[in-house]
């Protein structure tokens, strides 16, 4: 926006480390760049370290370690309200005190923004979350959903360039939480503004960003667009977090440049994909998602290995048809179908064989 | 069945219209309600409410007179006190016819204590006359007027049944009058005595020295307050303890100890004379006069300052300070505007605490106060020990309630009831 020529990153983490107690990090090693405009989500279990970083970045807490840059320069020693970072807090931290108009006229009173100018941006953005008609409302008065889209007009409202959302969706219920997702992700598109989104629901992450970072252990395990994340999982960490997936444990038993064998554990062979391994006799665990699972045999790739499966059981959930099955040894392994009219329900007690194509099964770290 | 209800009232399943049978649930819980508080009731009824009310009553009975001389109290209306003359016969007659039964009750010295608030001497007066009287015998002995003029000088000087006359109603303002410096003569109400004008400069000083104590536990208290509500709880229980540390230590340790902190040859003063601050020969007076009292009471009431706030500014998230500085206000301004204008409900609690109970504190102005420090409370604790005038301390007594209901009433329409919590 300001300066095209710029191809450098605008967030940038740099070895960023942080200790709350002096023996555990929370953080370790955070290398992390975003350009201008990416709506970046980070996603992770609880305790994995997402706040702690958003918190660095927008300067209550400090890195014990590392650098963190904004548009090219070091704000390791600028305090929070130098950094003109918005920030939507989980439980949105409206000022209980202040009207809605009030709250939003905070962020320009103290940047002594003269009394019109103030009253016309205030305006501008209630209206663009639609609260325009809420201004002298306290927030106690407002449901959830309002609430949260004031805090948004509240981060936006000073016009910052990068905005932090921690959890902002978590106490919605689920309807209005789709709702605000498109609403959030269409705002920051529109504005141009660069945001880092943290939440630890997966769906949030894909549907809304244009990068994902999955946390795990102050790590991050991969980071990558949504759909290079569910169907690329770099480690079984992130395959396991991100979507349904089915996990087979086994050793290496042949590998040759893209394709792999795998013995399970229960002696049976499967084709697969090597992504974390690389040589003979390795323990793996291979991955596989439910929906590209093949049980008619008719589509199965010739001179693949098949395996056999006992259903369990079928469950309709509307869209798809659900089967467990006992594969290998485990009775975890589950099965999902289209319901199209030419689909097969099958049936428990049913033994049955299932395949897939062998770049769909990821050979992953044990 | 919901044909019924769509004309006629809304039925329960038992076909009772549905308000009667809510209002009957209703009923039932809140009997049990009330026999759940009622142990409490009856004995706050029995020993708190009901004795205060029958102590405030005192401020305005007067009763004695009209019940020791009733006969003088029906002559004597007729008595015209603006002429300056004497009464006439009639008057001491019925004095005393009275004063015979008076003394057989020995109910007369009593009255002479009670006409003594409003004319010095009067005590003495009825009690010597009482020996004389005794040996009257009222058949014979009449006429009394020069009998009366020969036992006691008093009896012939108008003042005295002017005093009479003035107090011998059933309900007096007297009383009243006399707490706010002013006293029931003749002519209806006026100024006492200089000399006897105390009690108006106690009220103020009260007032102002509570006022004072206020603040400065204000001040006192809230950052402590605020180190208490934002530590880990670990440590918050520990400093707690410290803070609540005074309440187990007896009120009168408390406030001993600080006569020996505060006195010339205290613990301050010899460590600002070591430290050369102050000259040995000029220590400073912290003791027996009004600085004395307001820092023992600070001291003693801090806690009850430190507890409110605490427990307001507990329930304030930090949330609310980041996302204020998020918004780009300084640390000052995220507090000035954000943390403070929801910590004031405490502050309120508070004050309304610490001043109530300043206003009515005893032995703290009592042990370090000297003449300059006591309060109002010192007054009415004297007029109800030592010169026994329970209307005057009765009258105290309501004022000060009515001075703080005032006050009370006063910090609902600037500030908001509601906006004071206790947590
Ligand atoms: N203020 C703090 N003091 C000490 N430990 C903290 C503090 N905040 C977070 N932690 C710890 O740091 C870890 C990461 O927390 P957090 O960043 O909040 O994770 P997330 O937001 O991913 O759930 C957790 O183990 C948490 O207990
Ligand atoms: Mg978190």
């Amino acid at each position: 926006m300001a300066d095209s020529g710029n191809t450098g990153a605008f967030v940038e983490f740099e070895r960023v480390q942080k200790s709350y107690d002096g023996e555990i990090l929370v953080v370790k090693d955070l290398n992390l760049s975003m350009p201008k405009g990416e709506f970046l989500t980070m996603l992770g279990p609880s305790g994995s370290g997402k706040t702690t970083c958003l918190m660095m970045l927008a300067g209550f807490e400090t890195a014990t370690h590392g650098e963190i840059r904004l548009d090219g320069v070091s704000i390791n020693n600028i305090p929070p309200h130098k950094r003109g970072i918005g920030m939507v807090f989980q439980n949105y931290a409206l000022f209980p005190h202040m009207t809605i108009a009030e709250n939003l006229s905070f962020p320009l009173e103290v940047r002594k923004i003269d009394k019109s100018d103030r009253e016309a941006k205030v305006m501008r953005a209630l209206d663009m979350v639609e609260m325009g008609a809420f201004g002298g409302r306290r927030p106690s008065q407002l449901s959830g959903g309002q609430q949260q889209r004031v805090a948004l007009a509240r981060a936006l409202v000073f016009e910052p360039e990068l905005v932090l959302m921690d959890e902002p969706l978590g106490a919605l219920d689920k309807q209005l939480r789709e709702k605000m997702q498109f609403e959030i992700t269409h705002l920051a598109h529109e504005l141009g503004i660069t945001v880092v989104y943290v939440t630890h629901d997966q769906t949030e992450a894909l549907t809304m960003s244009d990068r994902v970072a999955v946390f795990e252990d102050g790590r991050i395990q991969q980071l990558a667009p949504p759909d290079k994340l569910y169907e690329e999982p770099e480690n079984s960490f992130v395959a396991q977090f991100i979507g349904e997936n089915n996990t087979l444990e086994g050793v290496v038993n042949e590998i040759s440049g893209e394709r792999a064998v795998v013995q399970l554990d229960s002696g049976d062979l499967i084709d697969c994909k090597p992504i974390n391994v690389s040589k003979v006799g390795e323990r793996t665990q291979v991955s596989i998602r439910p929906e590209r699972v093949e049980f008619n045999v008719d589509r199965l790739q010739e001179g693949t290995h098949r395996l056999k499966a006992e259903v369990l059981e079928f469950i309709y959930m509307g869209d798809i048809f659900r089967t467990r099955l006992r594969v290998a040894g485990r009775d975890d392994f589950v099965v999902k179908t289209r319901n199209a009219p030419d689909q097969v329900r099958l049936q428990p007690g049913q033994e049955i064989e299932i395949g897939w194509l062998p770049e769909d099964c990821r050979a992953l770290d044990a | 069945m919901s044909d019924s209800t769509a004309t006629g009232p809304v039925l329960a399943a038992d076909g009772t219209p549905l308000k009667k049978s809510l209002a009957q649930a209703l009923r039932r819980e809140k009997t049990r309600a009330l026999l759940l508080i009622a142990p409490l009731l009856i004995f706050v009824l029995i020993s708190f409410i009901f004795p205060i009310g029958k102590m405030l009553f005192r401020s305005v009975e007067n009763d004695i007179v009209a019940d020791t001389i009733p006969l003088t109290v029906v002559e004597l209306a007729k008595w015209d006190a603006s002429s300056g003359e004497l009464p006439n016969e009639d008057v001491y007659a019925a004095m005393a016819a009275d004063m015979v039964v008076a003394i057989a009750a020995k109910a007369h010295t009593r009255l002479g204590s009670r006409l003594n608030y409003e004319q010095t001497g009067l005590s003495s007066l009825f009690r010597k006359s009482g020996r004389a009287i005794k040996k009257w015998d009222l058949a014979t002995d009449a006429p009394f007027k020069e009998k009366f003029l020969e036992i006691h000088d008093g009896w012939g000087t108008v003042e005295v049944w002017q005093t009479i006359q003035t107090h011998s109603g059933r309900k007096t303002s007297g009383y009243f009058l006399n707490a706010i410096d002013m006293q029931l003569s003749p002519d209806g109400p006026a100024a006492q005595p200089e000399s006897k004008q105390i009690l108006i400069t106690l009220f103020k000083r009260t007032m102002i020295m509570s006022m004072i104590i206020t603040i400065s536990c204000i001040l006192l208290a809230y950052p402590v307050a605020w180190i208490l509500a934002n530590l880990p709880a670990r440590k918050a229980n520990l400093l707690m303890i410290l803070v609540l540390l005074p309440f187990w230590t007896s009120l009168l340790v408390r406030t001993s100890a600080w006569k020996v902190m505060l006195q010339q040859q205290g613990v301050i003063n010899d460590i600002l004379v070591w430290l050369g601050l102050v000259a040995d020969a000029d220590r400073l007076v912290m003791i027996n006069n009004q600085t004395g009292t307001i820092i023992a009471m600070t001291h003693i009431l801090l806690p009850f300052m430190i507890l409110p706030m605490y427990s307001v500014m507990q329930t304030i998230p930090i949330t609310y300070l980041r996302a204020a500085k998020s918004l780009g206000a300084t640390n000052w301004t995220a507090f000035w505007r954000v943390y403070f204008p929801q910590s004031v409900p405490g502050i309120g609690a508070g004050s309304i605490l610490v001043f109530i109970l300043s206003i009515g504190y005893y032995i703290t102005p009592e042990i370090v106060g000297g003449t300059k420090g006591v309060f109002i409370s010192n007054r009415i604790a004297y007029h109800i020990s030592s010169s026994l005038n329970w209307g005057l301390a009765a009258a105290l007594g309501a004022i000060l309630l009515a001075l703080v209901l005032i006050l009370y009433w006063a910090y609902d329409k600037i500030v908001g009831i509601d906006n004071v919590k206790l947590g």
